[in-house]
């Protein structure tokens, strides 16, 4: 798991865009300081949703995947997981500007518990830019928040084939842990290239905290607040998978948003994990990738 | 008082900016206000005590069976510097003392923790034990702001406690730095040695999800008279860690604020004690910083109420002879546990089941009483034909005769405590109950498992 770590801006350029945005949303939101963040090469907001309007999230902007997967053809969503996805509002609402993905206990269509999956496919895609979204995590043993993309062309080009681009995922069971990580064929599933973030006096549970990627041809950031925690470029792949791995992210993908509960990445809840439990997201943006200033 | 304002200074302007903040226009205070101050410094043993009393170790009363003897430093053992503090658990048959505890204080007048979120220390032991008891705010005074957390457990390798703060804003002047007792229960009696370093107050920022409780979590109905009082027990609070693992802790009563919804008909004291003032209905609830505790209470005063306790987690109990007479041909296993701090009745394999308080001096008159309450909970899923059927002998002229009515299964929810009050009257049988002396449960099988709290009689 040997991957670059950047601590300093990589060019005076970068610097300044930062500057300029902090001003700017200094003026705008006063006191958040939450949102100071470094959002390099990038200018123009291209989609976004702040889940202003209270009930159902805008079925223009997302779609569901339901049910254990099976239908789909991947029991347990390929992972073992224990939950039934719906649609329905006690797994998904929009309350007070914020959606709330709700992981539930409760008997439902032969499953332990309920959750939803909220996903952009064959309404959002893009390639390259700045993928973000405003996010407070829950907790619990087995409780399997994450917010990520797949490459749009997975159905004729079914995973890892397709890519995945986890920005951010997390145990429940460790509140101060953020997972990011990349799959792809020759990388996937447990040898997925990952890297974790463990977060100093404070916890991800605790307050919404902003996870990002800046996304361009020749290397995928990973960001959380105004923290630069990796990156991972072609080079890297070819590294870890000793030249067999494929770097498949020049094409569009579409986000994903759902709370797992179970499975092989977090094993099964135990009885101190408490029910419900709701990853409250604030807003979700992307930002267009600027040819421009990416090649200065 | 020049040189104090010089150390007031910082202090001060903080204030000034949060009222600032806060209120706006309103004035400052004068500068003629001194506000007192103490230590914030949260370091109680690094490699020697920091602040502490001279004798640092402050033990229990030897008369209570505590040893004095067990306590000092190491400087062979450190988890980090040069010393540490090693305490020697005695065998409990010692003649210096079958136990070992005491606290520390601080050498001033308190001290500040209203800055941190959790006392921290490494311990290690010379077996894998647990220590029966730690925490703080112990300072064999008033003990107001008590913390502790129960069996701790040692490794024989280094190992982080973290024993969270339940508010740190009541801590604006606190002696108590640490509180500890240990016996060999957990090793069949066998005496060992731990060591204790680097011991602190912090700031860890990733205590959270703070979960409090009183009574164990359960809603209890309190049928009292005017002028009764009671103190509001199992007192709780469990945080998540930043390990995920979820410590918990019992706060003193003054870490809670306690609310009736109608203070005129009973009211909560600082110190958990509630008093029936007047004849109505009030809910007392309790928090903790706002978070609200689970478990309430439901008063209900009248000027005839009267109860007669068996088993309950509000009320003193009459003395009963067993909650399990492990009769013939009875299957049944099990009696009071622990659950969560508070203490039930659990029993699992049941075909029937008593409690007894036959013996002439636990029989119970309830000629004066009108009703049982009861809390069951059944412990598995909940079948059509299940039931319980409660029986209740009493004993008139040293002749037994028995009483009975039945729990149906729609009246039963699994996992959950459901609150029962049935009438006297309704026991089909029960002539006389001037000597009651059994309580039966039976399920001929139908349930295994059940639980049972809160068993009083009463007057409606």
């Amino acid at each position: 798991m040997k991957n670059k770590i950047l601590n300093t801006p990589m060019r005076s350029r970068l610097g300044q865009k930062t500057l300029i945005l902090s001003m700017f949303l200094l003026v705008i939101l006063g006191c958040e300081t939450d949102d100071t963040q470094t959002v390099a090469r990038l200018t123009t907001l291209v989609w976004e949703d702040n889940f202003d309007v209270d009930g159902a999230p805008d079925p223009n902007r997302w779609g569901y995947d339901l049910g254990d997967g099976t239908e789909q053809g991947l029991p347990g969503w390929g992972n073992e997981e224990l939950q039934y996805y719906t649609d329905r509002p006690e797994n998904a609402t929009i309350q007070n500007g914020v959606l709330l993905i709700t992981a539930r206990e409760e008997s439902f269509e032969g499953a332990e518990y309920t959750s939803a999956r909220l996903l952009t496919k064959d309404l959002f895609e893009q390639q390259y830019g700045r993928f973000e979204a405003r996010i407070r995590l829950p907790f619990g043993q087995g409780i399997w928040p994450a917010f990520w993309m797949l490459g749009a062309d997975n159905d004729e080009n079914p995973w890892p084939a397709a890519g995945e681009i986890d920005i951010m995922e997390y145990r429940g069971q460790e509140p101060t842990v953020l997972i990011g990580s990349v799959h792809g064929p020759g990388y996937f599933g447990g040898d997925a290239i990952s890297k974790e973030f463990t977060l100093e006096n404070d916890r991800f549970d605790t307050g919404f905290h902003i996870f990002g990627i800046e996304w361009a041809p020749e290397f995928i950031n990973f960001y959380v607040d105004d923290v630069l925690y990796n990156q991972i470029t072609p080079e890297d792949i070819e590294e870890e998978t000793n030249g067999q791995g494929e770097w498949v992210f020049d094409k569009p993908f579409f986000i994903l948003m759902n709370v797992a509960v179970g499975g092989t990445f977090v094993g099964s809840p135990n009885t101190e994990t408490q029910f419900p439990q709701t990853m409250l997201v604030d807003y979700v943006r992307v930002y267009e990738f600027d040819e421009r200033l990416f090649n200065n | 008082m020049e040189n104090n304002k010089h150390i007031n200074l910082r202090p001060k302007l903080l204030l000034g900016l949060g009222i600032a903040l806060l209120l706006g226009c309103e004035r400052d205070f004068s500068d003629d206000v001194q506000f007192a101050t103490f230590s914030s410094n949260g370091d109680i043993f690094t490699d020697e005590p920091v602040g502490l009393t001279d004798e640092f170790f402050d033990s229990f009363d030897p008369n209570t069976g505590a040893n004095p003897e067990g306590f000092g430093t190491d400087d062979n053992v450190a988890f980090q510097g040069s010393s540490s503090i090693r305490i020697d658990v005695p065998a409990p048959d010692d003649p210096d003392g079958g136990f070992i505890g005491g606290i520390f204080l601080d050498r001033g007048n308190g001290r500040n923790l209203t800055g941190f979120d959790a006392l921290t220390f490494y311990a290690k032991g010379s077996t894998t034990a647990t220590i029966g008891e730690v925490g703080f705010g112990t300072d064999f005074g008033e003990n107001k702001f008590a913390v502790t957390a129960r069996d701790i457990r040692l490794s024989t390798d280094w190992r982080k406690v973290i024993i969270p703060i339940p508010d740190a804003s009541k801590l604006v002047q606190e002696k108590g730095m640490f509180f500890f007792s240990a016996g060999t229960e957990s090793t069949n009696g066998f005496g060992y040695t731990f060591w204790i370093d680097e011991l602190r107050f912090e700031s860890l920022g990733t205590i959270a999800q703070s979960q409090p409780s009183i009574l164990g979590g359960n809603d209890s109905r309190f049928p009292a008279a005017v002028g009764q009082s009671l103190t509001i027990s199992s007192l709780q609070q469990t945080f998540n860690l930043e390990s995920g693992i979820n410590q918990t802790v019992i706060p003193a009563p003054s870490y809670f604020d306690f609310e009736s919804s109608d203070p005129n008909v009973a009211f909560v004291s600082e110190l958990g004690e509630l008093t029936v003032v007047t004849i109505g209905t009030t809910e007392v609830t309790a928090s903790i910083a706002g978070v609200r505790a689970a478990g309430r209470i439901l008063v209900e005063s009248s000027a005839t109420a009267q109860i007669i306790s068996i088993f309950s987690d509000l009320f003193a109990d009459v003395p009963v002879d067993n909650f399990n007479g492990f009769f013939e041909n009875q299957t049944t296993e099990g009696g009071v546990v622990n659950e969560n701090g508070n203490d039930i009745i659990q029993y699992t394999n049941l075909n029937f089941v008593s409690i007894n308080f036959f013996s002439e001096a636990n029989r119970i008159d309830a000629s004066e009483m009108t009703t049982l309450n009861l809390q069951i909970r059944v412990d598995e899923a909940v079948d059509p034909d299940d039931f319980i059927r409660l029986e209740l002998n009493n004993f008139l002229n040293g002749v037994e005769s028995g009483s009975s009515f039945t729990l149906s299964s729609s009246e039963l929810i699994a996992n959950e405590f459901v609150d029962f009050s049935i009438p006297l009257s309704s026991f089909n049988g029960l002539t006389d109950r001037s000597g009651l002396g059994l309580l039966f449960f039976v399920s001929d099988g139908t349930i295994s498992n059940i639980s049972v709290d809160n068993i009083f009689f009463s007057v409606e």
